[in-house]
């Protein structure tokens, strides 16, 4: 069942420039799902739309099946966790996360037992007392997550909660709301600008740009096809490699510069026309030996050593593209390397619109899928 | 917010601005009135007549007191905030023994209220032959501690490595302070300037110990002076003198309103 | 905030370079010390030193006389009544204007068109000075040619005398305080509204709660700092209304107007007592710390600080 489903949403602030275009999605019951985009895209304003906090342009929102666009917020049956999480300085911890259920008329005795059960599941137990200002960062995350947890509240609306966190503790605080989502049964709504958070915690993703649904789909239907050359570049670290590509005889001609042999089954392959954008994966550009014949030679930029994978930087054209190699390279700038491009393993777009025509055709990893 | 609520909040609001703006907004209709028409209970003017108003430059010699209320704001807004800048910045950038012991003695001058000390202070200024003069009118409060409070709260937000930096770099202590104290806290500078002179145009008790001659008497005290001759039975003069005094602060407030309420909001703040 | 975190500057240790230019820091602190020496510590400790002595017209100490000047102060039915009417005054005005203030920053300080102009008006009186704010307000308390008269007699009551009559007055007269403050307050809970961060409002829409929710679990709670700064602003003001009362009332009628601070300019500069109107100020700051004392505490425990 959909618990909350957007059909051509619309949101302007002063009747000509739009914030959101038409945008339509649906969300199940008991389903994580992610709005991600860059900053300025729209998201937060979708999310806030969905809370109520923002009004709707044009279009309808859908909460279980009834129409909810004038519906005022506390009728939504919803919590949100908010950025800087909103906490009351003036409040203890317990204030904190018992806020709002006097308004709702949650007797005493059941309160008392919510708040026991969150403060439990977050282990702020030792912490009721406390003032907010007494908390780490860390902590004042997990009082903000025990407050919605403590509402009881089918929905959970998520504004980038982890985005004041250091890289460690959010790395932990993703599993973390995973595992309670998960235990709860809750239906969430993220809001984040990190791809990474993104592709780890959702069951969907949808990717918004300028306002517009660029894509929606799982972790993997974002990777593996990519509905256009700004998902393609966005989803995926290091970032896809994109260039122009012009079909030239038997080559596939990269950025002007960078010759690709093709054999007759990848030509065969290859979407009608003869002008391309086309995206390759850093791990899909292999090592190749000099003597391959489908080896191509192209100037080495700079290597990145990760420890167990480097990160070699060459130049095509006037881009730079990057390879994933397992292992570890020393090699000289500015030296030239032999590495091995397939056409099969290219994603490519149209050349104007940028909208995907063929996704690769073979992904190293992808078999593993299954397994 | 629902409509209902939206209309209430309307309504309330436009009750209070009419009678917050009911004493301006009588004296502006008397001001332009005939005081033949007031007397008989017709506040609202026929048209627009500045005889009071030009009653009220006559009778008194105001333009002399408004000049006068202009130097004594500048100049005294021009040496609190110098005077201010001074101290704050060597509370905050220079170290030395007995820094916080001087900083507290400081605030605790804001415990001492000038009604206290306007007698001895009358005394003092009495004595050195500067009573109806602006060194006498200006100098008991070029020294705000409110100022440097200000100042100082803003200059420590001024990451100290600006400092050594500009050390390292050979820049002169004072250099430093021209050049990049100084600049960073021009906001406050604004804020404070504009709080200064409303305070000074305002100030009511000192202007009337220390000016008793036309020279230097400010405008408040004119404007006294007006009600305590047989003028202050022409309604309509009284009316056109107390608009014409209070039309420069009253325009420092339309325009530096946002200013003074972010400045006075870190005061409150601590 | 930021500036919490700033006495990280107040660094003790000296950098060894500093060391040799020692006098700098005095130069910078030399006029604003000069100025607080001469003009507050210096009157300060000769007030409090005259209050202990009869003087001349001039204010020359004559005699030590003890304490003798505070005891004639308070065995004088006259200055007990003008401390009755300061604190009168205080009650009548202080909660009045702080409340008001809240009241119209808190209906204002939505984005709602239109906003801007309340804004303006409410902040206005700040602008206007004592002197002028008297004179407005004259006019409309005036016995005969006054716009309240005229209403009130034209509901057939007989005329008030708002200023005349000793049970009115003080009352009058806290009403135009009360006005003349508004502007001040106003602004700065204005400034402690608008620090709020929305998401604290927002929550608030999410469980539904309504106005008065809103207003006193997030809003007064939150601006707990603003709102006692304005409060103790606004009680050490009334200690020290002077221009009002010299405009307005001159004290009168029958002393029921007159406060603390116009009754020391009285004794000092009219009378010539400076002994008793010394004594009178030492009380008045002894009055005010009082108040600030009280505040400091009250604060500590009241008092939210983000």
């Amino acid at each position: 069942m959909n618990k909350i489903e957007l059909r051509d949403v619309v949101k302007t602030y002063d009747g000509k420039k739009n914030i959101l275009e038409g945008i339509s999605l649906d969300v199940r019951e008991g389903e994580f799902f992610i709005l991600v985009g860059p900053s300025g895209c729209g998201k937060s304003t979708l999310l806030r739309i969905i809370a109520g906090l923002e009004k709707i342009s044009s279009g309808a929102l859908m909460i279980d099946g009834k129409i909810a666009n004038e519906m005022p917020p506390k009728d939504r049956n919803l919590s949100m966790v908010f950025q800087n999480y909103a906490l009351y300085p003036h409040m203890t911890v317990r204030d904190n996360i018992l806020f709002g259920l006097d308004v709702r008329k949650v007797p005493k005795a059941e309160q008392k037992e919510r708040l026991a059960e969150a403060a439990e599941m977050l282990g702020l137990t030792e912490y009721l007392s406390r003032k907010p200002r007494e908390l780490s960062g860390g902590q004042r995350q997990r009082v903000a997550l025990a407050r919605s947890v403590c509402s009881h509240a089918p929905i959970c609306l998520m504004d980038e909660p982890l985005s004041n966190l250091d890289a460690k503790l959010r790395g932990h605080m993703r599993t973390e709301i995973r595992r309670i989502q998960r235990q709860l049964g809750l239906t969430v709504i993220y809001v984040t600008h990190d791809q990474v958070e993104a592709m780890t915690m959702g069951d969907r993703i949808l990717v918004l740009h300028d306002g517009k649904v660029q894509q929606t789909g799982t972790p993997l239907e974002l990777y593996n096809t990519p509905a256009n050359t700004f998902v393609a570049g966005f989803i995926g670290s290091p970032q896809m490699n994109l260039a122009e590509a012009e079909l030239l005889g038997d080559t596939l001609v990269l950025n002007h510069s960078l010759a690709v042999p093709l054999t007759d089954a990848e030509r065969r392959n290859l979407p009608e026309g003869s002008h391309w954008k086309i995206g390759v994966r850093p791990e899909q550009i292999e090592f190749a030996a000099p003597d391959n014949r489908a080896a191509s030679t192209v100037t080495l930029c700079s290597t990145e050593m990760m420890g167990n994978e480097t990160q070699i930087l060459f130049s095509v054209g006037a881009h730079t593209f990057t390879a994933r190699w397992q292992g570890q390279y020393l090699l000289e700038n500015g030296r030239a390397i032999h590495v091995q491009l397939s056409p099969d393993t290219f994603h490519f777009f149209d050349d104007e619109t940028g909208a995907l025509l063929r996704a690769a055709l073979t992904i190293k990893g992808s078999d593993m899928q299954s397994a | 917010m629902r409509k209902a609520q939206i209309s209430i909040t309307y309504i309330i609001l436009t009750v209070a601005a009419v009678l917050v703006c009911f004493p301006i907004l009588f004296s502006i209709c008397l001001s332009f009135s005939d005081l033949n028409d007031i007397l008989q209970g017709n506040y609202i003017p026929s048209k627009l007549d500045f005889t009071n108003y030009i009653h009220a430059f006559q009778t008194q010699p105001l333009l002399r007191y408004m000049i006068n209320s202009a130097i004594t704001g500048v100049l005294s807004t021009t040496l609190q905030i110098t005077f201010a800048l001074l101290a704050a910045y060597a509370i905050v950038f220079i170290p030395f023994r007995g820094k916080k012991i001087i900083f507290l003695i400081m605030m605790a001058t804001m415990m001492i209220p000038g009604e206290v000390l306007v007698i001895s202070n009358f005394q003092t200024i009495r004595a050195w032959n500067l009573l109806n003069t602006f060194p006498g009118l200006i100098l008991p409060g070029v020294a705000s501690t409110f100022g440097i409070f200000l100042f100082r709260q803003n200059m420590m937000q001024i990451p100290l490595e600006l400092k050594e930096a500009s050390t390292v770099a050979g820049v002169s202590d004072f250099g430093f302070f021209i050049r990049v104290v100084a600049p960073m806290v021009k906001n406050t500078v604004v804020t404070l300037a504009i709080y200064f002179f409303l305070v000074s145009w305002n100030s009511y008790l000192w202007p009337l110990l220390s000016t008793t001659e036309d020279t230097v008497r400010t405008v408040q005290i004119g404007l006294r002076q007006l009600k305590n001759t047989e003028a202050v039975s022409d309604y309509g003069m009284m009316a056109a003198g107390a608009m014409i005094t209070s039309l420069p602060t009253l325009l420092l407030i339309f325009f530096g309103q946002k200013r003074l309420q972010e400045g006075m909001t870190k005061g409150a703040l601590k | 905030m930021e500036y919490v975190h700033a006495p990280l500057h107040t660094v003790e240790a000296a950098p060894a370079v500093q060391k040799k230019r020692l006098p700098l820091w005095i130069i910078y602190l030399l006029p604003s010390m000069l100025i607080f020496l001469i003009f507050t510590f210096y009157p300060f400790v000769k007030t409090l030193v005259t209050s202990f002595f009869a003087t001349t017209n001039t204010g020359a100490l004559t005699q030590f006389i003890d304490i003798q000047n505070y005891v004639t102060l308070f065995t004088d039915p006259k200055y007990l009544q003008n401390l009755g009417n300061t604190f009168l005054y205080l009650l009548l005005t202080v909660p009045l204007t702080v409340i008001f203030a809240l009241l119209l920053a808190v209906l204002s300080c939505s984005n709602l068109p239109g906003m801007g102009i309340f804004r303006t008006i409410f902040s206005s009186t700040m602008g206007i000075s004592v002197a002028a704010g008297s004179v407005f307000w004259n006019l409309l308390f005036h016995p005969t040619a006054g716009l309240l008269n005229h209403i009130v007699t034209a509901f057939g009551s007989k005329p008030v005398g708002w200023l005349t009559d000793a049970n009115c007055a003080l009352l009058s007269v806290s009403a135009v305080s009360i006005w003349m403050n508004l502007g001040f307050s106003y602004l700065v809970l204005m400034g402690g509204l608008k620090n709020i961060d929305d998401a604290h409002y927002e929550s608030v829409e999410i469980v539904g709660g309504g106005f008065f929710y809103r207003l006193f679990k997030v809003t007064i709670p939150l601006i707990s700092p603003s709102l006692f700064f304005v409060f103790t602003t606004a009680l050490i003001g009334a200690f020290q209304s002077f221009g009002l009362i010299d405009m307005l009332t001159a004290g009168g009628p029958n002393n029921s107007t007159n406060l603390l601070v116009y009754r020391l300019y009285k004794d000092a500069f009219v009378n010539f007592r400076i002994g008793s109107a010394s004594a009178q100020g030492v009380v008045l700051f002894l009055l005010i710390l009082l108040v600030s004392q009280l505040q400091t505490k009250l604060t500590e425990r009241l008092v939210t600080y983000q």
